[in-house]
């Protein structure tokens, strides 16, 4: 290490790394009146998105809209930087509906740059973090600290790990391996040896990115193009649908064929991943496309999208065929699929390998369960993409917020948002891989909705502090105005007289032999609140985003109340909490697995306990009576 | 832990005059009433006080299935501190069964072993000793039941329903790998590929429905064939058997020379045992009629009983009773455990290479030893051995039925939202509401099924 500074500084909380987790936790934490710093091993990639250009997606879409309804940053920020925007999904049912956008890169990170820097009481700091400062209290540490590469010390009350990819990390293009971070950005190389100093345990994932091609060398007059969705929707309930509608640019679709299949399996040698060179463990919901060939040999093409870089730039990005074979192989490859046959690489595709943690040493609240004052999010916590990142990063700085200001930590549960089924599986699941989200994780998606994560989350933003008296307010309109209108669509009845059977025939929907409520007719598959304007002069004008509240919650109400009864089952367990100074050997009958896995994990409540994989119902069973038996005894009930 | 209302048979499956069917819950009271009906043809027990009995019929689709006394026992007076309703009908294990039937099927969950208990406790009813043996009770309960569960799901049964619920996998993994990646994978058309399919997963179930329901075993009883060489001891067997238990209910006359039936009583199961000559192969034209006439019962049996002298080694003989035994259910009993036995444990796996769970009664019929752990094993093969005294658990057959029924309730809603023309997302949940049911049979969790699936037949994209 290198000459030890004479700087001694002292702030609140100390936040490393300034990618997508780093800046939601340090915006929050200075949001929240903390004196924050956060460090970053080049300013220049605050916010950077070192892989895919596009924010949202499946599920991923839903995590954004929930950030931004606790009053997170990154909704507004890809809002003010998107180039194109689509909803995908949108011929199925609302809870899967999905807002993606691409961003332009610079933009993004310039933007994001500049709201830290206008950002009161937080500072931004170019260094390298080598070690953390803590201390023993009794059975627990507590972070008290951090130590550049230089020496300075900066002393706090709590750190907030973002490390992202880049602890230790190494860059595999073939048989040329780099120590370097993602993009040929500096590795941080020190921490990982502090961390294990403090006991954390570190573990070795891997990921990887494609190719990024030279426009001009592109023929997209072999691929189809891909459109922006005509009417854009903002992922920020605080920006104006009306001030984001603008031009749009293309992505391209095309596919890869037998040809570029036989070139990646007669090279599959070379590949570090086939030839054991990495070690990592590798996402499968983002294979390589070696990856895909050798997996699903039985299909003949795979899908290729081309997606602009920027708008200040002719950089492509080739998305669908990330890659660690060596540069040869990857011309040769990318250059049988069609409308990239003369094409140039401007950065070669590569697997990056990493040292993160395995989440199950947190709280549910991303703070350390051995290490007081000490939270973690984003890829280090063994999660991939910049949405999973950027909510971790929020509710790290929240709880770190929470805990300096003695306040109750925020824990989100699974049957209230995305964000809660993410850190619930992350901490509570053995994960072996980066872990996504995606939809099917979440067992009560259909309340889950993208539409409706301002009504889910809004208030404990606002309760937290990081959302305004204003959009505070905004919500509580809206909320009267869905109530209202639902009320009205119950309780107003259509006679059953000529005009409506009439109105009806020309929709295809049988004729009423009784008067109806509109909230009936509305429940008709075909019809909706749209269709139904004739019938119903009476009508109050409403925005938009009331309207599909209103037609979601009358159209699909036996769904969605029986997902509300699945919810209050759920609750039961939730609400019942393990103290944590439990001694799982005083539990008799419990089964040894059980024991083991419970002293390891150490879960919040019944609920998180019986997630964990090798306990079974019927130790949490003589768990409960145990814990209830502790409350009799205590004249707890 | 929860509130809803559960049921279940809360005296031992006997034969006795009077078997008890008891619910609990704030739906208990509500649930009897619509199936109970006075003597004067009204549904009046909501209007009943407490610590009462009525008189009055059990109905079932408008015809009288038994008359009993229901006692009604509100809340907080009783044992779980909720509204109870314990309903008196005749005994017979079959008549229990319908009307436990009934009341599940009026809205009552079938209770978690040791559920009531457990209820009494957590509402603070019994106290903190008591808790302790719940705790032992809750366990051996529920690994039993799911060791029974398995030993019972041996062959068909169990490859059937994990055929079912891999088919509703791959079906509901396709659906998410869709959503998860609407630009890779087209739900196109998809709507009329699943209706066939869930047309189908309902046949299968219907069909395991109506096997499961028509109670042949426990009604008509478990046809049994004592099998042997000669003198191993199967007709000492017989009268051991018929000795222990006095409740002879039949003998059969007519029966050839060397088949010999009686039927008996045993806890409440009944047996029809037949005594077959001893196996061999014979040129007396009398004794091969009998030989055949044991062949031809081994094949319409149950349950075949095989006994081997275990003072002396097994031969040819034995061998061709085995590839006469095929896949039955068997039980092996080594007879003459008074002398000295010279047939081990392992010899006789070694006859049944594919059967791990092999039964084997080691008894002394011409002493009686050893009769009751045969008994115990027949209880174990056909009901799992949760045929128990002073417990509210039930044959698993009734639990396997009820997750049955809760799966193909699923498989309906799937049905109802294709024909709506409702999105995929909506009726995967309740594709996955099937297959998490239909995991209770198997004793299976769903733990991380579904994305294992969606990674390993699906390529995702990026």
């Amino acid at each position: 290490m290198g000459k030890i500074s004479e700087i001694r500084e002292q702030v609140d909380v100390c936040v490393v790394g300034a990618g997508h987790a780093g800046c939601e936790a340090a915006l929050s934490c200075a949001r929240l009146g903390l004196d924050t710093v956060i460090f970053t091993v080049s300013v220049d990639s605050i916010a950077l998105m070192p892989c895919n250009p596009n924010i949202g997606g499946s599920s991923k879409g839903h995590l954004v809209r929930e950030i931004d309804a606790l009053g997170g940053e990154m909704g507004k920020n890809i809002d003010r930087t998107f180039i194109q925007s689509k909803m995908l999904n949108v011929s199925k049912g609302p809870a899967v509906h999905s807002l993606r956008a691409q961003a332009d890169k610079a933009d993004y990170t310039r933007e994001m740059r500049r709201v830290l820097e206008g950002q009161e009481h937080l500072t931004i700091k170019q260094a390298e973090v080598c070690r953390l400062l803590w201390k023993q209290q009794d059975r627990y540490k507590s972070v008290v600290g951090v130590m550049t590469f230089t020496g300075a010390v900066y002393e706090c009350k709590a750190v907030i790990l973002c490390t992202g990819t880049y602890l230790k990390a190494r860059c595999l293009c073939g048989e040329s391996i780099t120590y370097t971070g993602p993009n040929g950005l500096q590795a941080a190389t020190y921490l990982s040896d502090s961390l294990r100093e403090m006991g954390i345990e570190l573990r070795r994932f891997k990921t990887g990115t494609p190719a990024r091609m030279d426009g001009r060398s592109i023929d997209y007059t072999k691929m189809e193009e891909q459109f922006g969705d005509e009417r854009i929707v903002p992922f920020s309930f605080s920006t104006d649908p009306a001030s984001i509608q603008k031009e749009q640019v293309s992505c391209w679709l095309t596919y890869t064929n037998e040809k570029t299949h036989e070139i990646i399996r007669d090279n599959l040698d070379r590949s570090p991943i086939y030839a054991g060179i990495i070690e990592g463990t590798g996402p499968r919901y983002c294979p390589s496309i070696e990856d895909k060939v050798v997996k699903f040999a039985d299909k003949d093409r795979h899908q290729v999208f081309i997606e602009p870089e920027g708008l200040h730039t002719n950089e492509m990005y080739v998305g669908g065929m990330s890659s660690s074979l060596p540069e040869d192989v990857q011309l040769a490859m990318y250059r049988t699929v069609p409308g990239l046959e003369n094409c140039r690489i401007v950065r070669n595709a590569y697997a990056i390998e990493y040292d993160c943690i395995n989440a199950k040493q947190l709280y549910p609240t991303l703070e350390f369960k051995e290490v007081k004052g000490l939270f973690s999010g984003g890829q280090f916590n063994g999660s991939s993409g910049y949405e999973e990142a950027a909510a971790q990063g929020l509710i790290a700085g929240i709880n770190a917020a929470m805990s300096i200001l003695g306040r109750e930590p925020l824990i989100l549960d699974r049957s209230e948002s995305y964000i809660g089924v993410l850190i619930d599986d992350l901490v509570t699941k053995d994960n072996r891989e980066p872990y996504r989200m995606m939809t099917s994780r979440a067992e009560y998606r259909l309340l889950l909705r993208q539409d409706n994560a301002d009504l889910r989350l809004r208030k404990k933003g606002y309760d937290v502090g990081l959302i305004s008296q204003e959009d505070y307010d905004k919500l509580l309109v809206k909320e009267e105005l869905i109530r209202g209108e639902i009320r009205r669509l119950k309780s107003h009845v259509v006679g059953a007289g000529q005009e409506t059977q009439d109105f009806l025939r020309s929709h295809g929907s049988s004729s009423l032999k009784t008067g109806s409520t509109l909230a009936e007719l509305i429940c008709r598959p075909e019809l909706d609140y749209e269709i139904l304007a004739p019938m119903d002069q009476s009508r109050p004008s409403l925005p938009r985003d009331v309207v599909e509240q209103v037609e979601i919650e009358i159209k699909y109400e036996g769904y969605i109340q029986r997902q509300l009864k699945q919810v209050e089952q759920y609750k039961k367990m939730e609400k019942k909490k393990i103290p944590q100074d439990i001694d799982y050997d005083d539990v008799l009958s419990l089964r040894l697995e059980a024991r083991q896995k419970l002293k390891e994990y150490r879960p919040l409540s019944l609920g998180q306990a019986s997630r964990i994989s090798g306990v079974s119902p019927a130790d949490i069973s003589v768990l409960m009576i145990y814990l209830e038996r502790k409350s009799y005894s205590a004249g707890g009930k | 832990m929860k509130t809803d209302t559960i049921a279940a048979i809360a005296t031992a499956l006997s034969d006795a005059g009077i078997g008890i069917v008891r619910i609990s819950g704030p739906e208990a009271i509500s649930i009897a009433d619509r199936i109970f009906c006075n003597s004067r043809g009204k549904k009046t027990l909501s209007l009943k006080a407490s610590h009462t009995v009525s008189y009055g019929y059990i109905m079932d689709k408008g015809s009288i299935l038994d008359e009993v006394m229901v006692v009604l026992l509100k809340a907080p007076h009783s044992y779980t501190t909720e509204d109870t309703v314990e309903i008196n009908c005749h005994g017979g294990i079959l008549l229990l069964q319908k009307v436990l039937q009934l009341v599940l099927c009026a809205g009552a969950r079938l209770a978690e072993p040791g559920e009531f208990t457990r209820r009494a406790f957590l509402n603070g009813r019994i106290d903190l000793s008591q808790a302790e043996a719940v705790m032992d009770v809750i366990h051996s309960q529920s690994e039993l039941a799911l060791s029974a569960s398995m030993n019972q799901l041996t062959g068909k049964l169990t490859s059937v329903i994990r055929d079912l619920r891999e088919q509703i996998l791959y079906e509901i993994a396709f659906i998410e790998s869709a959503l998860d990646d609407p630009e890779h994978i087209s739900l196109d058309d998809y709507e009329k590929r699943l209706t066939e399919k869930c047309g189908l997963f309902m046949q299968r179930i219907d069909g395991l429905i109506a096997s499961a329901n028509d109670g042949k075993i426990i009604s008509q009883g478990i046809k049994t064939v004592i099998v042997g060489r000669p003198n191993a001891g199967k007709s000492s067997l017989l009268n051991a058997i018929m000795g222990e238990e006095r409740a002879i209910v039949t003998q059969v006359p007519g029966t050839t020379r060397d088949v010999l039936q009686e039927s008996v009583s045993l806890d409440g199961i009944l047996l029809h045992i037949v005594d077959t000559a001893g196996i061999r192969p014979t040129e007396d034209i009398v004794e091969q009629i009998g030989v055949d006439k044991a062949k031809e019962y081994a094949e319409r049996a149950d349950l075949i009983l095989f006994v081997i002298d275990g003072s002396e080694p097994p031969d040819q003989r034995e061998k061709e009773i085995i590839s006469l035994i095929g896949q039955k259910p068997v039980i092996v009993i080594v007879n003459k455990a008074d002398l000295t036995t010279i047939v081990s444990d392992e010899q006789i796996h070694s006859f049944f290479p594919d059967r791990e769970d092999l039964k084997i009664a080691r008894i002394s019929a011409s002493e009686g030893t050893g009769i009751s752990q045969l008994k115990k094993l027949i209880q174990l093969l056909f009901f799992q051995g949760t045929v128990k005294e002073d417990s509210e658990t039930v044959i698993t057959n009734i639990r396997h039925t009820e997750a049955l029924r809760e799966a193909r309730y699923s498989l309906s809603m799937v049905e109802q939202g294709l024909q709506k023309h409702m999105s995929e997302d909506f009726y995967s949940i309740d594709l996955m509401g099937a297959y998490v049911s239909l995991g209770h049979i198997l004793g299976e969790e769903v733990g991380d099924d579904l994305v294992q699936e969606i990674f390993s037949k699906f390529c995702m994209g990026k």
